[in-house]
């Protein structure tokens, strides 16, 4: 009887530990994405959109507008990639400005930056993984 | 008693340290002149002043020294297409310009040196989105001699390169300039921290011109 207890209590342990490790694959991946992402988007963003996302007056967007961000999140990994010309409104205004391309950008980089700004400045989307960059730039159309 | 005496050394001794007003220094280079003053010969210093200019600025008025003749400035290089630290020297300038807007004794002055892109619509139009009005910030447009000309007097380093980001090579100094066109700081335009800096001087440099 107490050993059945035991036993019970082992497989419990053990179910739990898998499922808590499980989590924690996803959860460490996403931290490793977050932190490689800040210090891409330090290199590669930061000088036009600012430390905390703010942008430029009506010359550079900013990543604030977390609605613009969850809507058009499939389009991101694009526009980091092939730049953005044209009329686009954000947080309520019109920019229409050129951003220049970042073609010599891997999509696993693209993929950290997303996370990065994805889970900053106010938004939150959660994980988003190097697959669905790869598909996100497979179906870019401006 | 010796209680007393102790006291009043200390009260004393602080009374030193209370220091006069801070001034500026006065930078760059200078030179000694002799003169006669009152049947003397006496040494005096003679500062490195700026050098008159004329430009265009972004309402395609002419501007020389004499807009700037009764207020002190601040002058950088930029250019309105520069991906690398532009954006950031001018996030850190809307600052310095929101605090003394309104102010006649401060001014801005920003040169570009893409003489060939940035006209005075263009630069008009950059001033407007980065939420200028009036004409308390100068944006100077010139000649590629005139502009590239007056760079090193405010000793910042430009200079067109075709191997970096944009085209164009320049630094990020802000310069503080007194009413007597002498250089009195000079401040990294890309750090918040020097930035804030420059402003606490401006503070320091308008208190030399309260009468």
């Amino acid at each position: 009887m107490r050993n059945k207890l035991l036993y019970g209590a082992f497989i419990v342990l053990g179910i739990c530990t898998l499922l808590y490790s499980c989590q924690t694959g996803e959860e460490i991946d996403k931290a490793r994405y977050y932190i490689n992402g800040k210090l891409a988007y330090e290199t590669h963003c930061q000088n036009c959109h600012g430390a905390k996302g703010e942008g430029l007056g009506l010359l550079i967007p900013p990543l604030t507008d977390t609605t613009y961000i969850r809507e058009n999140l499939n389009s991101i990994a694009g526009m980091i990639k092939y730049g953005v010309s044209g009329e686009m409104v954000v947080g309520g205004q019109v920019y229409n400005e050129v951003m220049p391309a970042e073609t010599h950008l891997t999509p696993v980089e693209i993929a950290y930056i997303i996370n990065y700004i994805g889970n900053s400045f106010g938004n939150n989307i959660g994980f988003y993984s190097q697959e669905q960059t790869q598909k996100d730039l497979a179906g870019y159309r401006p | 008693m010796n209680k007393l005496v102790r006291v009043a050394i200390i009260l004393f001794t602080l009374s030193a340290c209370t220091s006069s007003p801070k001034k500026l220094p006065i930078l760059g280079s200078r030179e000694a002149v002799t003169k006669v003053v009152d049947g003397q010969t006496v040494v005096d210093t003679l500062y490195q002043t700026l050098p008159d200019f004329e430009f265009l600025n972004q309402d395609s008025v002419p501007i020389t020294g004499k807009t700037f003749e009764n207020s002190i400035y601040v002058a950088d290089f930029f250019f309105t297409s520069c991906p690398s630290i532009c954006p950031i020297m001018h996030r850190n300038m809307v600052n310095v310009y929101n605090k003394y807007k309104g102010n006649p004794e401060v001014m801005i002055l920003s040169h570009s040196i893409d003489t060939k892109y940035d006209t005075p619509s263009v630069l008009k139009k950059y001033a407007e989105k980065l939420g200028v009005s009036g004409n308390q910030w100068q944006f100077a447009s010139g000649t590629k001699e005139s502009i590239y000309g007056i760079s090193p007097k405010y000793m910042v380093f430009t200079e067109e390169n075709d191997q970096v980001a944009g085209g164009f090579e320049h630094q990020g100094w802000f310069i503080l300039v007194d009413k007597e066109k002498q250089i009195r700081g000079a401040y990294q335009g890309t750090e918040e921290k020097e930035v804030q800096k420059l402003m606490d001087d401006i503070d320091i440099l308008l208190k030399e011109y309260e009468k």
